[in-house]
């Protein structure tokens, strides 16, 4: 309560301040009085507007030079304080236009800040906007003043719109006065709990502005930081964002928590905080994450061991411990999937309209994506360099820098890179840096090419960094070097000295380099003296002869003696290049050149220049011995032929990347004030586990286990990548393809379902391929947990009943294959009775599962319970649960009792157990448990709806009411008929009813809140592919037909879309032929069809929503070896499919 | 981030000032002057400067530069990016973005000033929602403001800030509800010496002008989306549906507006609408150069090619050209050197030509290097590309808007070496 109390005392000690400052009548001034202050103000006020009235005149001399000189004539100002100080809003607002002109001007404005703050609480917008500008811009230079508008702004505060409590937040955290920081702080943390987001946002944008003015606040203000971090609405993240990378961007603890959510929201967060969040997120990842390059070479092979492996790590999987410790046996690189999430969400931001947000995503990718995705974003930034200069610029200099590392990604746009005469000369140097970069030996020849006409160009510090780039070119590419040098030695006769300079300083450079072929081009050079008249490149050759003079030992005397000839015609330049040589010679061959050199030196030393004379004194002492000359002539062959160190031919460009790319440190190669480091990868990557949120409100499923499914997850994700590559197209970064972003997804499904509460983007049916990618480690997880019963303890009882079942269904399906339907319903009655004499379950519903039991085609034995109450629409339809309800209540609410109805045409009912999977835990449900499944029965409503059975389970004391479904989320096309509401569940009770959704064929979850009375819970949905279908019957013949018909379909379009191809090896127990039915069975909705081969398996299904036939069909072969087709329209649940079925039979 | 802004004219005084955070002195701008003497064109000074306390990022636009004082780390183009947005703004309240433009507008740039960043950071850029806040000049609104005294500032409060689509303001009424889409493409190519085209690719853009009532929600779709090499967004677009079904599904922002820049890639082959025939020679030791280019349709698809201007560059040594045109008008600037021809309509019966004579400087050697040729031309009625739209759809609202596309082909930076 302090600040409160220390507010009130401000404004008193202010208005004291002002007294001395001001007349008698604005020391009345009430604006600080709470309220009623406005009217007794203007009363205050109408001697001044009487003298305005009277003296109108006065408006008009004002104008610039009058405001202009407002520092030495203070007086000048008063008609606009007049002004100011009228009741009329249009004279209030005529004023604070010309102040805020003169403010924009750069004129002082200061001595009228009395007058314009008393207008803080003007009724008329403009001028309060105005006057806010002009407070903003004088408060901190007279901060006494400034205090009088706090309290308007704090009423602002107070407001009951959102918008006005914003700006008053706004203006108020603007006003850079150090005695409001407590109120300041004090706003912001009631702000930062605002109920509206926009005021939040603010919240955010107010604590980089109180941390400037206060340092010392910087706890308190982290703590606001967290606490913002954590809202879920896209305003705030990338305000709050910004606010933490100002304040404390080295407390990246406080992301861990938020990352998922970050990621999630990225793309609907608006651009400008998009590029904050994205290059916090790569410095983050930096150090949460393995680096994805650092054991490349190793991946493929443990990726191939992994493969091999798997067979017995699924089995083994049982015991979580073993496999871990396999794992750690193999370590092969195993991206973390919060790590590939973040890949994933930013992706599409390369296509944003905002170069910055491109840059963004493109130094993220650089810096974190394994080799093979870099390339992606080459594309995106040469579409920037079609932006303005500027841009151009800064993109150009990342691409030089990310050109180095990764020529690859860029090669098939050099031409994207060449250069225009319009161009201005900063970006033809940095393309020329780009294409000389991107040189080599099968691209060089066009891109010498280029550079022979960039020499021609009218810019010359371009041509001379187009030589230096062929000078480069020449250095990296062996190939190519001679043509280079011949080319470079062709520009010495070029008219203009900085070609020639450039050449000559080139060709040097590379002679330097290979002492070996010196002597050629130097003579051919010692030969264009005779015609090349430029001073400086005759000066250069003399330099390059006379420092290389034991190469060409027998020309260069000959050059020294036309040299000497032409002495006194030669340019100064030239001349003390002669004596230079003339020195070297002495030194190395004087027994040749002792008579020239003097002649030379002679020649020196009666020349007009003094320079050169000075030159010529000076050698002849250094080099020829006299008895006066002092211990320099024994070192003059040191001094003149020492080896001089070859310049070295460096792009400016090359380690840049230790700086962030895209940040202002790279493009100036230093360090700028507040640059974070981008740290280095850690050896081992950080428990990734901190990122798991709590569960509160979000789906329970995920966070229950997900430790454990990481775990698994690593063991599969090499499965997949394995077989991907064997079957599918190259797995390429940049291809579009369902099958590698499907692969690519394993890793981050669960997290992004974790990490977002609200499931707000997946906006559209477009997502399908991201929502396989949800599907399958889910499906995978359910599967494997299954028989190891890692349901919970409440549904124990059901899982024994369902091992039981198991047995007697394999127990049966081992007896023989054309077994009767009704021996195997008598085996399902049994387990019924089974069911209903267990003591325990009283009340209870229960749920039997039968078995799949192959049926002899010819026996069409109806098991269609009349109990039931739905009446199945189609005869095709294969239900396959078993469902016992003794309560009356699930009766009525349309549940199906034991309902194994078998159309006579179905040839083998096709299911084993029924998966359960868990929508609500009780824990995170509070006692509520819920679990669904896919009970495979028409939906009685509605024929495109999938039937999903759920069981609610209440472990409390107390009861349970209105359970019921509110605000379904759908992607478009999706439906849902929601069950009625279940008005009370007693403790104890279960009860189980069923939803129909429409998943339009797509695996897109349904999220939906399940409410009781006092909570609610988020939850979703989502089926595997194999539920989406309806099993249907057909001949051989049919089957062929309808195969064929999809196959020519596809071919008006590209060959193998409607058919997928796969070779897989059976596991060890799905050697018998009804082993092989039933995992198919299982993993799908299929009904076997008929088939002649007994090494061929034939299963058809209609997809429920659409009604596309999907065709399955297994060939066995020799050994373990087996040929999956599927043949489907839906070519999404076609490749899904394929894997699911892959995976049942391998295991 | 962004702690001040400059606004600076070609003649290097500071016609504006605007402080975000506490004020930078207006000295920290000699070290851009200096930079800016440095360059020998404005196009070449620096964008980012370093001085030793700030960093001056600028943009140069309209002859005017926009120089941002910087003090610590930030990513360039953030604030490029931005700088830019701030002119289009301008450009989009005023018609032009002028000096005068801006001088004469002072308060209402302040105010947009004020808006579009908070503390240096960008708080309101989308111009729907900068409209609902400060309202743009128009004549009568200035003549009414000053008779009634009312303000340009918006008395609703600006309530897009809050929406879902915070592009597309609300309530918007019009009697007339229409969309226009203008599909521009933009052709980029170097032709060598010989003719050939050394590289070529087309830039494309779908420009919007929407004024429908209500919240309506469109969908537009290509007849062969494949074409769009690599594609970027206005934010209204919804990325999955277009990934998923290549239909760009949006809701769009009230008026003016860049829907989709696009880029059809130089492996396509690309049409290149017109050559160019030259023949520029100087002859060594004479004071005389001949000059002449004819100029042609080449692949128009039967369209014909309007607007045709061609510029060059000369040597430094031509002091002077005497030339005739069979069509249009020429200019040369014997200062700058610049060869300007504007030819106007191409006839394809009678082909435009320019020719005559080059005068040298005396006693100087022949230039070495050749004048490169920039055209510019446009073609009605083509998307060179071959980028067609199929349909667009209504959803949302009841009434029917009216509909209207058109394609239109320009040359960008078409340059022909000689």
């Amino acid at each position: 309560m302090k600040p409160i109390q220390r507010l009130f005392q401000l404004p008193v000690t202010a208005v004291n301040l002002v007294k001395n400052a001001q007349t008698p009548e604005e020391a009345k001034s009430p604006v600080l009085s709470p309220d009623g202050g406005q009217q007794t103000w203007y009363n205050a006020l109408q001697s001044d507007e009487l003298r305005l009235l009277r003296t109108p005149d006065q408006e008009t001399p004002l104008d610039e030079t009058a405001a202009s000189s407002s520092q030495t004539q203070p007086l000048r100002h008063d008609d606009l304080k007049e002004m100011l100080d009228s009741n009329k809003d249009s004279l209030k607002l005529e004023a604070m236009k010309r102040i805020v002109a003169m403010i924009a001007r750069g004129k002082n404005a200061s001595d009228l800040f009395p007058a314009v703050v008393k207008n803080v609480a003007c009724k008329n917008i403009e001028v309060k906007k105005l006057v806010y500008v002009y407070l903003v811009r004088y408060a901190e230079e007279q901060q006494d003043l400034a205090l009088l508008s706090i309290s308007t702004f704090q009423r602002g505060l107070k407001d009951p719109n959102q918008l006005i409590r914003a700006s008053a937040l706004r203006v108020l955290s603007s006003i850079r006065v150090t005695i409001i920081v407590p109120i300041m702080m004090l706003a912001i943390k009631e702000a930062a709990s605002d109920m509206s987001p926009y005021v939040r946002k603010t919240a955010a944008h107010a604590i980089p502005k109180l941390y400037s003015l206060d340092p010392d606040q910087k706890d308190q203000l982290i703590e606001v930081i967290e606490k913002l971090l954590a809202d879920k609405t896209t305003l705030v993240a990338g305000s709050v964002v910004m606010a933490f990378e100002e304040v404390c961007p080295e407390r990246i603890d406080l992301i861990h928590k938020n990352y998922r959510k970050l990621c999630n929201l990225l793309i609907d967060v608006e651009e400008w905080g998009q590029v904050v969040i994205i290059n916090m997120l790569t410095r983050y990842a930096r150090t949460q994450f393995l680096n994805p390059n650092h054991n490349e070479s190793l991946l493929e092979e443990s990726a191939e061991k992994a493969f091999y492996g798997s067979d017995e790590e699924e089995t083994e999987e049982k015991d979580e411990k073993e496999e871990v410790a396999a794992l750690a046996k193999r370590k092969p690189y195993v991206m973390d999937p919060d790590h590939r999430l973040l890949l994933r969400n930013t992706k599409p931001l390369l296509q944003s309209r905002n170069a910055a947000v491109v840059m963004a995503v493109a130094q993220l990718y650089f810096h974190l994506a394994p080799k093979a995705e870099v390339g992606v974003i080459a594309k995106a930034q040469v579409r920037l360099m079609r932006s303005h200069s500027e841009v151009q610029y800064v993109v150009l200099q990342n691409v030089a820098t990310m050109s180095i590392k990764r020529r690859g990604m860029f090669e098939p746009y050099l031409k994207s890179f060449y250069i225009r005469s319009t161009d201005p000369t900063q970006i033809k140097v940095l393309k020329l840096e780009v294409l000389t970069n991107l040189a080599n030996e099968t691209n060089i020849s066009t891109i010498l090419r280029e550079f022979q006409t960039y020499i021609k160009s009218m810019d010359k510090d371009f041509v001379a960094a187009s030589i230096q780039a062929i000078g480069r070119c020449a250095t990296n590419i062996g190939e190519v070097r001679d043509t280079c040098l011949n080319g470079l030695v062709q520009l010495l006769s070029n008219r203009d000295e900085l070609v020639v300079a450039e050449s000559v300083v080139v060709i040097k450079k590379l002679l330097q380099m290979q002492p070996a072929q010196h002597s050629d081009i130097i003579k051919h050079m010692a030969k264009l003296t005779d015609n090349i008249q430029v001073p400086m490149a005759r000066a250069s050759i003399l330099w390059l002869i006379g420092e290389y003079c034991e190469h060409v030992p027998k020309i260069a005397p000959d050059v020294l003696r036309k040299m000497a000839k032409s002495f006194t015609n030669e340019e100064d330049i030239v001349k003390l290049q002669i004596i230079n040589l003339a020195a070297k010679l002495y030194l190395t061959n004087s027994k040749q050149t002792k008579l020239l050199t003097q002649y030379v030196l002679n020649l020196a030393k009666y020349d007009q220049n003094y320079d050169i004379r000075d030159r010529a004194r000076f050698i002849r002492q250094l080099i020829v011995p006299t008895e006066k000359s002092g211990v320099l002539s024994k070192y003059a062959k040191k001094l003149f032929l020492a080896l001089k160190p070859a310049p070295v031919f460096e792009s400016p460009f090359k380690d840049r990347d230790h700086f962030q790319l895209g940040s202002l440190s790279h493009l100036l190669n230093a360090k700028a004030t507040g640059y974070q480091e981008l740290p280095a990868w850690p050896g081992m990557a950080p428990d990734p586990s901190v990122r798991n949120v709590e569960v509160k409100e979000a789906v329970p499923e995920w966070t229950k286990c997900s430790s454990r499914e990481k775990r698994k997850e690593k063991v599969e994700k090499p499965f997949y990548s394995d077989s991907e590559g064997e079957s599918g197209p190259t797995e390429s970064a940049d291809s579009e393809s369902e099958l590698p972003s499907e692969m690519e997804s394993g890793g981050g499904s669960e997290s992004e379902e974790g990490g977002s509460g609200s499931g707000s983007e997946e906006s559209d049916e477009g997502s399908e391929s991201g929502k396989e990618k949800k599907k399958k480690p889910e499906k995978i997880k359910v599967r494997k947990t299954l028989p190891e019963s890692a349901e919970s303890e409440l549904s124990g009882e059901e899982e024994k009943r369902k091992r039981k079942e198991r047995k007697a269904s394999s127990e049966s399906s081992s007896e023989e294959e054309e077994e009767s339907s009704s021996e195997s319903s008598s085996s399902e009655s049994e387990s019924e009775e089974e069911s209903e004499s267990e003591p325990e379950t009283k009340k209870k519903k229960k749920i039997s599962l039968s078995k799949p039991v192959p049926k002899q085609p010819k026996k069409e034995i109806s098991l269609l319970d009349l109990d039931d109450f739905i009446p199945t629409p189609s005869p095709q339809v294969t239900p396959i649960n078993n469902i016992v309800s003794n309560s009356l209540a699930t009766d009525l609410q349309g549940l199906s009792l034991t309902d194994s109805a078998l159309s006579p045409t179905m040839i083998s009912p096709s299911f084993s157990s029924v998966k359960t999977y868990e929508l609500l835990h009780r824990i995170t449900g509070e006692g509520l448990a819920v679990e669904y499944c896919f009970s495979r029965q028409p939906y009685s409503l509605d024929p495109h709806m999938v039937a999903v059975q759920i069981q609610f389970s209440n472990n409390t004391d107390t009861e349970a009411k209105s359970l019921r479904i509110q605000e379904p989320k759908l992607m478009s096309g999706m439906r849902m008929q929601e069950f009625p509401e279940i008005e009370v569940l007693a403790p104890g009770e279960t009860v189980t009813v069923v939803m129909g959704i429409d998943f339009c064929d797509s695996t897109q979850a349904a999220n939906f809140q399940l409410c009781t009375q006092t909570r609610k819970f988020y939850v979703s949905i989502q089926p595997p592919v194999g539920e989406l279908m309806m099993p249907v019957f057909m001949s051989e013949n049919e089957f062929k037909k309808e195969q064929e018909q999809l196959i020519k379909l596809s071919m008006g379009h590209l060959m193998g879309m409607n058919e997928i191809n796969e070779k897989l090896t059976m596991g060890e127990k799905c050697q018998s032929d009804h082993a092989i039915v039933q995992r198919v069975t299982s993993a799908a909705n299929l009904s076997r069809v008929p088939c002649g081969s007994d090494r061929e398996y034939r299963f058809a299904a209609k997809t429920v929503a659409s009604g596309s036939l999907v065709l399955v069909t297994v060939v066995t072969k020799e050994g373990m070896a087996a040929q999956l087709t599927v043949n489907c329209e839906k070519m999404v649940i076609g490749t899904m499919l394929v894997k699911d079925i892959l995976q049942a039979l391998s295991q | 981030m962004i702690h001040s802004l400059f606004l600076v004219n070609s003649s290097g005084d500071i016609f504006l000032e605007k402080h975000w955070k506490s004020v930078v002195s207006r000295s920290v701008c000699d070290y851009f002057f200096e930079a800016q003497e440095r360059a020998s064109e404005p196009e070449n000074v620096a964008p980012v400067i370093p001085t030793p306390h700030h960093y001056l990022i600028s943009v140069y636009r309209h002859k005017i530069f926009f120089v941002a004082v910087i003090q610590s780390e930030v990513p360039p183009l953030f604030v490029i990016e931005f700088l830019h947005r701030v002119v289009d703004t301008f450009q989009d309240y005023f018609g032009v973005c002028s000096e005068a433009a801006v001088k004469d507008n002072v308060v209402v740039v302040y105010e947009l000033l004020e808006e579009m960043l908070d503390n240096g950071f960008p708080l309101a850029t989308e111009s729907n929602i900068l409209k609902e806040l400060i309202k743009p000049p128009t004549i009568l609104r200035t003549v009414v403001n000053t008779i009634t005294g009312s303000t340009n500032v918006g008395e609703q409060l600006p309530t897009g800030q809050l929406s879902v689509v915070p592009w597309r303001r609300t309530g918007v009424k019009y009697t007339n509800n229409e969309a226009y889409f203008d599909v521009v493409e933009e052709i980029d190519a170097i032709i060598d010496k010989s003719g050939s085209t050394v590289t070529a690719e087309i830039q494309g853009v779908v420009d919007a002008s929407v004024k429908l009532t209500g919240m309506p929600d469109l969908t537009l779709s290509f007849v062969n989306p494949r074409l769009l090499d690599d594609v970027s967004f206005h934010p209204c677009v919804r990325f999955k549906r277009w990934e998923a079904e290549r239909i760009l599904s949006f809701i769009p922002p009230d008026g003016n507006f860049r829907l989709l820049s696009y880029h059809v890639s130089s492996q396509n082959l690309v049409a290149i609408p017109v050559y160019v025939k030259h023949s520029i020679s100087f002859r060594e030791g004479s004071s005389l150069g001949h000059f002449e280019i004819t100029i042609g349709p080449k692949q128009t698809m039967g369209k014909a090619v309007e607007g045709v201007l061609v510029t060059s560059q000369m040597p430094k040594a031509v002091l002077n050209m005497n030339l005739t045109c069979t069509q249009g008008a020429y200019t040369f600037d014997p200062v700058t050197k610049m060869l300007s021809w504007d030819v106007g309509k191409i006839n394809p019966q009678k082909l435009p030509s320019l020719k005559g004579s080059m005068s040298l400087q005396t006693g100087a050697s022949k230039p070495d290097e050749n004048p490169t040729i920039n055209i510019q031309c446009k073609i009605q009625q083509l998307a060179l590309s071959g980028l067609k739209v199929n349909r667009l759809d209504m959803y949302g609202e009841k009434y029917k808007p009216f509909k209207g596309i058109k394609y239109m082909t320009k040359a960008g930076k078409f340059q022909v070496r000689t």
